[in-house]
């Protein structure tokens, strides 16, 4: 009951605020409603018992991605942006692809819950008062079964971020 | 509505502890930032020859709750300009992740808020690190240049700042092999060395990032009176003002506890494991005697009646707590029965001791580097982080990695785990000096043919 509450409170919030980054005129309203959207995510992997997931969530998204955002939208040149709305044709085929998405996801719904013995798998719940140590099963399984992808995804990283530097450099 | 006032209630029966501290946090901290605000005043005006607040109170010791009183009556601005809504939220989101992230922070064994969390240290730090869109917002919202300005180099300056904290903590967290808070510091206590003195260029590392993040002096560009008037709180007053203020304050206070908690033992005693320094245990009652004793022979040279009294009250306040911390130690002697069942509280109450004590010390530092060091400015902080602090925590990570392979193949422990970090840190220093002065030689260079450019023009 109580994790249901929860689940409802975070995941309203969540779904609320998305709505209004939508709809805000001003870029930086957008950016504090998506904020919002993140943080009540991170809410509901926290009242998963994911709380590494929690935590990476709110580093990485809410304290790296969104500040970048955020100085990103202060520092252009707003009124060019809003006059640029105007013109814009990018609603009607957004809402066309949002509304296909949610009828595949609903079919999705649909369909596995008429199968017999299908359905989507529900994994048991861990007790609420010991958190499994999810942090070290994180880096367990990262530094041994899947040693390869990791290393290729950071080496991958360190590509994009030294091309990036290189790219700035040029330009001066 | 029957299922609704169960889950409270389950709600409540499960967590009536953590929110019990939480609300004695929030309303406990605003008074503990103001005495350090006092302290702070008292120790510069010592500093300075001079005496510091006096009139309220003796020696101005309610000076916090008349400056308290004043900016609670204190008329509330909103320029017209603003954007009201932004302009609302930014100082409570700058308090509301500082207060979030101490409750990550155990303060001794016994209390903490969030019980045994298992990202514990990640916790804090990546909570505290949202304070920074209280300071963006706000100095938007303002719509003022000189908060647009100051709240563009602040957050340049926490960024920065944030990596070279973060890879100093790393480097604790490898000694450590947790991220749990009660965990790093029980490494701590089976080590029998803190892990300042195994890691110590991560300790300095974090030590001058966290004055950085903090935006203290040397480092508080931000609100540098001289040039930004006070940077992202310019058009702030009053109340508003004064939760920027408790935010910074108790980002102090959470920089300091995860210092503390990582590089200086937590709430251990120094040199817990030492037989022959459990002398020790007893010099916390004799600090608070101590002041207690100083407090009533200081009493005959108030002035009035009311300060005298008072006077007389903090010294109570004092043998009350030395009695606190004495009881533990002492009750074994009379009664050693008792020794087993006494042993929870003389951890949570010495831990407690300890903690808040080193907390102190790290926060006293601050205060003296403050009054002592002049500002740096913009180009220079900017250099010192990027040039600096950030090569010498990446190199300092992967030389202690090194260092902990060799400790652990030549079996070291504890102390002598010191023979292989210490060539360690020095070749981390060595390093980064020379990176350093590689990058000045060429800055130097570029500087010159600039200006023979310069006047060949």
């Amino acid at each position: 009951m109580l994790d249901k509450v929860i689940f409802y409170f975070f995941a309203g919030i969540a779904v609320g605020s998305a709505a209004l980054m939508v709809t805000r005129r001003n870029a930086v309203h957008s950016a504090i409603f998506l904020i919002a959207t993140l943080l009540a995510t991170a809410g509901i992997f926290l009242q998963l018992r994911a709380e590494f997931i929690f935590i990476v969530q709110i580093i990485l998204y809410v304290g790296g991605i969104m500040v970048l955002f955020i100085f990103v939208i202060m520092l252009v040149n707003l009124d060019v942006a809003l006059l640029q709305i105007k013109f814009a044709r990018q609603k009607w085929v957004a809402l066309v692809v949002t509304l296909a998405l949610t009828a595949q996801v609903g079919l999705l719904f649909w369909t596995t819950g008429k199968m017999p013995g299908q359905g989507f798998p529900i994994l048991t719940a861990a007790p609420v008062n010991r958190l499994p140590p999810n942090a070290e099963a994180v880096a367990k399984s990262l530094f041994s079964s899947y040693l390869l992808p990791f290393e290729i995804a950071s080496v991958l990283l360190l590509v994009a971020m030294i091309g990036a530097v290189v790219m700035a450099k040029k330009r001066t | 509505m029957q299922a609704a006032t169960q889950a409270t209630l389950d709600f409540l029966k499960l967590y009536w502890a953590p929110l019990l501290c939480g609300v004695v946090i929030v309303a406990v901290l605003p008074l503990i930032v103001g005495y350090i605000v006092l302290v702070e005043r008292k120790l510069m005006a010592d500093m300075q020859a001079r005496l510091g607040p006096m009139r309220v109170g003796p020696h101005g010791l309610l000076q916090p709750i008349a400056d308290a009183v004043k900016l609670l009556i204190k008329e509330d601005i909103i320029p017209d300009d603003a954007d009201k809504l932004v302009f609302w939220l930014a100082p409570v989101f700058s308090v509301g992740a500082a207060l979030l992230a101490i409750a990550g922070l155990a303060f001794g064994p016994a209390f903490q808020i969030a019980q045994d969390l298992n990202i514990g240290i990640l916790f804090v730090v990546g909570i505290s690190a949202l304070g920074i869109f209280g300071i963006v917002l706000g100095g938007w919202a303002s719509n003022s240049h000189y908060s647009l300005m100051g709240a563009l180099r602040s957050s340049a300056q926490l960024v920065s700042y944030e990596t070279a904290a973060g890879m100093a903590l790393v480097c604790g967290l490898l000694f450590a092999g947790t991220l749990n808070i009660k965990s790093i510091v029980a490494a701590q206590g089976t080590q029998g060395v803190w892990f300042g003195f195994l890691a110590p260029v991560a300790f300095f590392t974090y030590l001058v990032a966290s004055i950085a993040e903090t935006n203290r002096a040397p480092f508080d560009l931000p609100e540098a009176e001289s040039e930004l008037v006070a940077g992202y709180m310019t058009e702030f007053s009053g109340f508003r003002w004064s939760l920027y203020f408790l935010a910074e304050y108790t980002n102090m206070i959470v920089v300091a506890s995860v210092a503390t908690t990582l590089f200086l033992g937590g709430w251990l005693r120094p040199f817990a494991n030492v037989r022959w320094l459990n002398f020790l245990d007893y010099l916390p009652p004799l600090l608070m005697m101590g002041i207690a004793g100083y407090c009533v022979l200081r009493m005959p040279k108030q002035p009035t009646r009311v300060q005298q009294m008072f006077m007389l009250a903090v010294a109570g306040l004092c043998l009350v707590v030395a009695m606190v911390l004495a009881a533990p130690v002492l009750l074994p002697f009379v009664k050693p029965s008792l020794k087993e069942a006494v042993a929870p509280f003389y951890a949570g109450i010495h831990g407690g001791f300890w903690f808040i004590f080193k907390v102190s010390a790290y926060l006293y530092f601050f205060m003296w580097l403050r009054f002592t060091i002049p500002r740096y400015r913009f180009d220079q902080l900017m250099r010192l982080g990027w040039h600096f602090l950030i090569p010498l925590s990446i190199i300092n990570v992967l030389v202690v990695g090194v260092a902990l392979i060799v400790g652990s193949y030549f079996n070291l422990q504890g102390w002598a785990l010191l023979l292989a970090t210490t060539p360690a840190a020095i070749v981390a220093l060595v390093a980064a000096l020379a990176i350093l002065s590689i990058d000045q030689k060429k800055q130097a260079r570029q500087a010159g043919t600039a200006a023979t450019d310069f006047y060949a023009g």
